[in-house]
């Protein structure tokens, strides 16, 4: 076995993953720790001011409700949300967010992150529930806050955990490895918090050269948190309810500015708007077809069914709007210096999260003053924290839940000890950002609490860690081994690399459970094709090659990413009928099917290596 | 390339205790190549693009090219980041350029204060969290129903 220094470390709570959630968890952590005698720690596996998927910045806060100067409801966004997806989504979690995300907002500004504010002071709303913001540094204020509530002796960087710690029901810890040093780290704790965000690189991303890494949601965002919950044998839901956002084609630019602030449409490429030619299809989702906004998915459809058909290209009809909002403004200076105002917002936006859309337009001499952008459909996306459910199934807080969804602490999973947040958790999409972050807040009081509560001592099987240990680092003996055998260290009969076995993975999920290649259509025949295919890739896991550490995340991650993949396959499976249509469509069930408004839940049993698949109600707090 | 290390200005940051690229790439890209003393990308090909790297690099050694299977060649992105603001410059294909800054925080670096100056309660069994309720600008949480 390759030689790794093993590391223990004993925590009352553990806050796994960096990113919005996890920063969120860190700062809520450190105050009810210090108030009841817990130890904190965090593990990330990169650097936490640059982590996870605010990474690169974000334009927009989008979820802010407002409740304090009266603009909405904790209920209105549950509304929205329910509506959004179709019915399918638990409001007592999406309610409880709702009611605390305005606090985290508060607090953001107050790190010093720069919210836009119009000329009496107010917040400027980009739309409803979305505001503007100067966010390339999101991440870091973020995160800086989190760093300066725990003290960075209690955080861990550049360690990558692998597999749930669990024991009688229990959740223990972790373990993982160091993707820069020789350590295998053993993380012991009473309460673990699982925010290791979403799941990207299932499916065949449209760029398959260097563009490969150019995904919507980020690449290293590789289903680390539903690996985790899935095989500590944690209920699962909404797990058909991936996300396929539709974007600036190519490089995956925004639309959320145009669309909202600058009060864009898109055309196809005859000049027809497909929001009011389609219009007559929404009738086929009713009720959620006939709501304002019309649901994200089916936008997407109206705008797929035109694809379809080959009318494309479809238009970002920039220039339209710009010229339509100039020409508000009546004198000729005035309007010049609005021009150039809405010049530089339309810039930010792009250079503030996705700066390969700003390259782009500069690449193709895009002035969007002048003329259109062509939008597409992304690839799916695993994200339960945007317009995606899929995630644990958690418990709802004590104050709301109905008694079926409560068993005892807020947004803990069905294991013991263990919760979810953001991406982690289901069912309460429309979260993002600042509801991942709050969501993160809730759940680590839930866990202090938990740890004072079972103030027992975490109890690891030594063990099980020592077969751990051996199976974690196989891909470097694998390596180690074979890899004299063949002139090329690549090509080898006894071990294949991760980038290989990422291939094979999304091939598999992009033409037998609707990616790309087939307008994202899929039927039961072909899932359970996929199902078949799939089978040799979770054998052939076990022949992963790596020859060094960051080889040997590599591997990991996709080992995480086909369980990901497993359980949506399974769940769409299960799902007879098809309710999200712009996200994938079953060919053999292509209505929606009123018996079928419930959650679909799984749960799987590593040690038999099988699924249990579940309906549960949907019970309305209102 | 997506993120490439220009070879003349990369000094693998000798002068600090790691190299910059490497500690902040948020996908474990970046390797410094210890005999030539010089960083580079090691699988450009799942790089995001998200330019942290450029933004931190002491020596202003790193760039990105657009990704060659979608992105005409010839333009350029260029931050320069500094406390309080980002300095932008776009350079199209055509030659053109644009310039634009805009501000990334309100506060001094570093100086995050958890609380942000919200008071907070000591009750482990309430719904309320830290800061709370005062961070939520109200009395009390905001009401459910």
């Amino acid at each position: 076995m390759a030689n790794f220094e093993t590391v223990e470390v004993k925590t009352d709570v553990l806050i796994l993953g960096g990113g919005m959630a996890a920063c969120g968890s860190a700062v809520e952590a450190a105050y009810w720790a210090k108030k009841n005698n817990l130890s904190v720690a965090l593990v990330d596996k990169a650097a936490m001011d640059r982590s996870g998927a605010v990474a690169m910045g974000l334009s927009a806060i989008n979820q802010y409700v407002g409740v304090k100067d009266g603009q909405n409801s904790v209920k209105d966004y549950v509304d929205y949300v329910r509506n959004d997806l179709m019915g399918i989504t638990r409001e007592d979690l999406v309610a409880n967010i709702a009611r605390h995300v305005d606090s985290t907002v508060h607090l953001f500004e107050k790190w010093g992150l720069p919210i836009w504010k119009d000329k009496e002071g107010h917040y400027v709303h980009e739309g409803r529930w979305q505001l503007m913001i100067n966010g390339e540094s999101y991440k870091i204020v973020v995160a800086e806050a989190a760093k300066n509530a725990l003290g960075m002796d209690n955080i861990y960087e550049r360690v990558f955990v692998t597999e749930p710690l669990v024991e009688n029901g229990k959740c223990v810890g972790a373990v993982g490895f160091s993707v820069r040093e020789n350590k295998f780290y053993v993380f012991k704790a009473k309460a673990v918090i699982a925010a290791m965000g979403g799941a990207v690189h299932v499916f065949k991303p449209r760029s398959g050269g260097e563009g490969l890494g150019r995904s919507w949601y980020p690449p290293f965002n590789s289903g680390a948190s539903a690996y985790f919950t899935i095989k500590a044998g944690a209920e699962m839901t909404c797990q058909e309810v991936r996300f396929i956002p539709v974007r600036f084609k190519d490089a995956y630019g925004p639309v959320g500015a145009w669309f909202l602030l600058f009060k864009s449409r898109a055309t196809n490429g005859l000049g027809e708007n497909y929001m009011e030619t389609r219009r007559p299809e929404l009738e086929n989702w009713a009720p959620y077809g006939k709501v304002k906004p019309v649901p994200a998915n089916l936008r997407n459809w109206l705008m797929m069914l035109d694809v379809m058909e080959g009318k494309g290209p479809i238009f970002m009809r920039t220039e339209e709007a710009i010229e339509k909002l100039s020409k508000e403004v009546s004198d000729e200076k005035e309007r010049k210096k609005k021009l150039k105002e809405l010049e530089s917002e339309a810039w930010e936006d792009f250079l503030d999260m996705t700066i390969s859309q700003a390259l782009l337009w500069a690449a193709t001499n895009t002035m969007p003053e002048e003329r259109p952008s062509e939008i597409a459909a992304c690839e799916p996306y695993f994200i339960g924290s945007h317009s995606g459910a899929s995630g644990a199934w958690v418990s709802g807080p004590e104050d709301i839940a109905p008694k079926e969804y409560f068993w005892g602490y807020a947004h803990m999973t069905t294991i013991n000890g263990l919760f979810a947040a953001g991406d982690a958790s289901g069912a309460s999409s429309h979260k993002f950002s600042s509801g991942s972050h709050a969501e993160g807040r809730i759940v680590a009081k839930a866990a202090c609490k938990y740890a004072v509560d079972n103030p027992g001592e975490p109890a690891v099987d030594n063990a099980k860690v020592e077969a751990l240990k051996e199976r974690i680092l196989r891909p470097l003996d694998l390596y180690e081994k074979n890899k004299n055998a063949t002139t090329d260290e690549t090509v080898n009969p006894e071990y294949i690399t991760p980038h290989q076995y990422m291939f094979r993975l999304q091939k598999l999920m992009d033409e037998y459970a609707g990616g790309v290649t087939t307008n994202f259509k899929t039927s039961d025949k072909l899932l359970t094709k996929g199902l078949e295919l799939l089978k040799f890739l979770k054998e052939d896991s076990e022949k992963l090659g790596a020859k060094n550490h960051h080889e040997l995340m590599r591997c990991w991650e996709n080992i995480h990413r086909t369980l990901q993949a497993e359980a949506h396959i399974r769940t769409i499976l299960f799902r007879e009928e098809t309710r999200w249509p712009g996200y994938y469509f079953r060919s053999d069930k292509p209505k929606m099917d009123d018996s079928w408004k419930v959650f679909a839940n799984c749960k799987y049993d590593a040690a038999s290596d099988s699924w249990e698949m579940m309906k549960r109600d949907i019970i309305s707090i209102y | 390339m997506p993120s490439y290390v220009i070879t003349d200005k990369c000094d693998g940051c000798k002068a600090l205790d790691k190299t910059a690229c490497q500690h902040i790439c948020p996908n474990d890209l970046m390797v410094l190549d210890k005999e030539k003393m010089k960083a580079y990308n090691q699988a450009p090909d799942m790089c995001w693009e998200c330019m942290c790297c450029v933004k931190i690099c002491p020596v202003q050694a790193m760039e990105v090219r657009g990704y060659a299977d979608f992105v005409p060649l010839g333009a350029s992105v260029t931050p320069m980041r500094s406390t309080d603001s980002i300095m932008w410059t776009v350079k199209f294909r055509n030659g053109s350029l644009k310039r634009f800054k805009f501000p990334i925080r309100t506060t001094p670096e570093g100086q995050a204060v958890p609380d942000g100056g919200y008071k907070s309660g000591d009750d482990l069994n309430s719904q309320e969290l830290f800061t709370e309720p005062e961070s939520c600008g109200m009395d009390t949480l905001p009401p459910v129903k």
